[in-house]
């Protein structure tokens, strides 16, 4: 496909949901080995919204967000097919660098997995493979302003040289939130962020995610219907691989087109 | 009548008692609070183990006792009172004569006695299966009358099994403590000639025949450290990490699918086949080549070509070890990494080595362990000269090297000489013992970081 034709098909999509285009999927599919885990999804993300994706145990939602910052090409057997752009370039073009998109494209995890070092270095981990800091002064604002926007500065401020792994749950996701952030990406995706959590840090969580809306594009995979329905804007169903509906939250969760949808939105099944 | 034949008798009578107390026991009937507390086949179990156990345990003692019953009935006899032997060398010849070790007498005059030991062995053979029949009846009736619906047989089969298994892990463990209390106390004979100031910090290694040469043990020290810590871990260390970190890392599962057993192939050649390797050919090599750039004090046989060597052997233990806690770093620290645009490259030194380095560290210890307990290539290739020196290419020698040549050719096994090898051995096994435990503590504490 050009990228005049992309560039169109998007501009309608616009048109359609809202907010400037970030990332773009068309007709993407996702091969485990012969198995296909996508099956050809076409989807938009904006930068002023929070983008969730929902749908049953196994359906592809992870699959799907790893191909948005091609962490899918650490997983030997996995093959990607379509377009995916990132501000119109493809980013499984030649001249894609797949080190710089992930600088631009972060990713939280579902299990918060910081490394077994420093609080302080846990942060200053990406800005140092990056250079973006050149003296330690530098280094130190960065750590700052990412925990700051991590919501994690109070509580860490005075124990910054602390292992990381030494945190509470709910505090260690924070961490990798702010680990994320310190790159200054452009876009952040969750994968379950709050299931390994209690109820208190999930609702930290959720509050961060709506001040973090805007500055960065959020994709969000979660398992919580009410999750989805809080802290999202968009909201993406899928099902056996495939994108069944796509729109804005509102409309999915009052008024879903799609019978599946509507069974899987009510609990019936999955 | 043979002890084969009587230890026959007593499986049979064990395989009676389990038909029989298996029968018994079949027959019991009762559901709910009465339901029998075993299922018939312990109950059998049972009966056949006191039947076996106290008659294998008699045959056992006396398998000891009886030659020593035997010899004294030899030598009470008439015939071998007028024998002028001893009586020690007199049983001894009479004993390999009857029982065919021995086809011709050294001393004819013994010929006699011969059936003479062969009716006296059979006289105890028989008394000893006798007892044991009677001992296996005995304890297998015994058995028997105790099965009843609610014995716990189950229970009693349970303790013995775990019996036995205990008795099985302290044979290893009581081993370990005779050699332990051997070393200890041929160690203090030799301290009680050599000061052990002396052994543990005199430069001057020279043992002589008898109780005469000095006994500084510190070249063969800095020798064992050389060869094994200093330059067989500069060998092994980074080649062992490196293979670890391909094959971890960036190796397609085929190539690590043969790569990897390749690599372990190295663990189970002979020592002795690095040995011959390091004296035939990497010595006489190091040898030349220093000879060739001018390197004085080059000798046939060098510290270089010795921990070379013992590096290579080294490899595949520093390997795996690298390679298990490399494996045991979470997949998610991975993810992790590369999500932030990290290469795999900077995710490897940055991440990955960081956090499986205690066990890293811990399988370099058992390197060093095992490399200086090593003894074949140093006494290959090592040479004997006991030099204290930081020239990899003269010739040092090893605390093994040592015993291995103090232990060698006859020698009074009471000199301060060969005694020098157990202190020498001592002082190796606690190295070793201290390395060990160090390592494994280090390996534990990051298993448990982990899990
Ligand atoms: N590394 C892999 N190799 C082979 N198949 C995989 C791999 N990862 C995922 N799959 C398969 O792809 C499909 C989609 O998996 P995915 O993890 O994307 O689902 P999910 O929607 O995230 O599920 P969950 O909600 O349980 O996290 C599943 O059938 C899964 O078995
Ligand atoms: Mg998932």
């Amino acid at each position: 496909m050009t990228e005049t034709s992309l560039n169109d098909r998007a501009d309608k999509q616009q048109a359609a949901h809202g907010g400037t285009l970030k990332m773009t999927a068309r007709d993407v599919d996702v091969f485990y080995g012969t198995k296909q885990a996508i099956k050809n999804v076409s989807i938009d993300v904006t930068q002023e919204n929070v983008t969730a994706f929902i749908g049953p145990s196994g359906c592809g939602k992870s699959t799907f967000l790893r191909t948005l910052n091609r962490m899918n090409d650490t997983v030997a057997s996995a093959r990607v097919t379509g377009d995916i752009t990132l501000d119109g370039k493809d980013i499984y073009g030649a001249d894609m660098d797949v080190v710089q998109l992930r600088a631009r494209v972060g990713m939280v995890f579902q299990k918060p997995n910081p490394f077994p070092k420093s609080i302080y270095e846990n942060v200053a981990y990406g800005p140092r493979i990056h250079g973006l800091a050149s003296a330690k002064p530098d280094m130190d604002a960065i750590v700052e302003k990412s925990l700051r926007r991590a919501g994690l500065w109070e509580e860490v401020k005075d124990r910054l040289t602390d292992s990381g792994t030494a945190l509470s749950g709910g505090q260690q996701q924070r961490l990798c939130i702010a680990r994320a952030i310190a790159v200054d990406p452009e876009v952040i995706l969750m994968d379950e962020p709050c299931s390994a959590l209690d109820p208190i840090a999930t609702a930290k969580i959720e509050e961060l995610i709506h001040e973090l809306r805007g500055r960065y594009a959020i994709v969000i995979v979660t398992h919580n219907m009410q999750q989805a329905a809080r802290v999202s804007q968009k909201t993406a169903f899928f099902h056996l691989g495939t994108l069944v509906e796509y729109g804005d939250t509102s409309d999915i969760f009052t008024n879903p087109r799609q019978t599946r949808t509507k069974d899987y939105i009510t609990g019936r099944y999955g | 009548m043979s002890p084969a034949l009587f230890l026959l008798l007593v499986a049979g009578l064990a395989f009676i008692g389990w038909i029989t107390g298996r029968a018994r026991a079949a027959r019991f009937t009762g559901t709910g609070a009465n339901r029998p507390h075993s299922l018939p086949g312990y109950h059998g179990w049972y009966v056949a183990l006191w039947a076996l156990a106290p008659a294998l345990l008699f045959l056992a003692v006396w398998g000891f006792v009886s030659p020593g019953l035997v010899d004294a009935t030899v030598t009470a006899t008439p015939q071998s009172a007028a024998i002028r032997l001893d009586p020690a060398d007199l049983t001894a010849e009479v004993r390999a004569l009857g029982t065919g070790a021995l086809t011709t007498a050294f001393h004819p005059e013994v010929v006699p006695l011969v059936p003479v030991f062969q009716r006296v062995q059979t006289h105890y053979d028989v008394i000893g299966g006798v007892v044991a029949l009677l001992l296996a009846f005995a304890g297998g009736a015994f058995a028997y009358t105790r099965v009843k619906p609610d014995f716990r047989a189950r229970t009693r089969v349970e303790q013995l099994v775990m019996a036995a298994l205990l008795g099985a892990s302290l044979i290893a463990v009581l081993t370990t403590l005779g050699i332990v209390l051997s070393l200890l106390f041929e160690s203090m004979r030799f301290f009680a000639r050599v000061s052990p100031i002396e052994f543990l910090f005199g430069t001057l290694w020279s043992p002589q025949t008898g109780d005469s040469g000095t006994f500084g043990a510190v070249p063969l020290f800095w020798g064992t450290i050389f060869i094994g810590a200093i330059i067989a871990m500069i060998v092994a260390i980074p080649l062992g990490l490196m293979s670890a970190i391909y094959l971890t890392q960036y190796a397609a599962p085929a190539t690590r699918r043969w790569m990897k057993p390749i690599l372990e192939v190295l663990a189970g050649v002979p020592t002795v086949v690095y040995g011959y390797f390091a004296a035939l050919t990497v010595a006489p090599a190091i040898r030349d080549f220093a000879a060739f750039v001018g390197i004085p004090g080059a000798s046939s046989e060098s510290a270089l070509a010795a921990g070379l060597v013992m590096g290579v052997m080294i490899i595949p233990f520093v390997s795996s070890m690298a390679d298990d806690s490399i494996a045991a770093v979470p997949q998610s620290m991975r993810d992790g990494s590369l999500a932030m645009g990290a290469t795999t490259s900077e995710t490897i030194r940055k991440v990955l080595v960081p956090a499986a380095l205690p066990g890293v560290v811990g399988g370099v210890l058992l390197a060093v362990s095992r490399a200086i307990g090593e003894t074949m290539i140093v006494v290959m290739a090592a040479g004997l000269a006991a030099n204290l020196t930081a020239n990899p290419f003269s010739s040092v020698t090893t605390v093994t090297t040592q015993i291995v040549q103090l232990l060698t050719g006859d020698q009074e096994f009471d000199s301060a000489k060969t005694l020098a090898a157990f202190a020498l051995g001592l002082v190796l096994f606690i190295v070793t013992l201290l390395l060990n435990i160090v390592a494994l503590r280090v390996v534990k504490k990051y298993r448990e970081a982990y899990e």
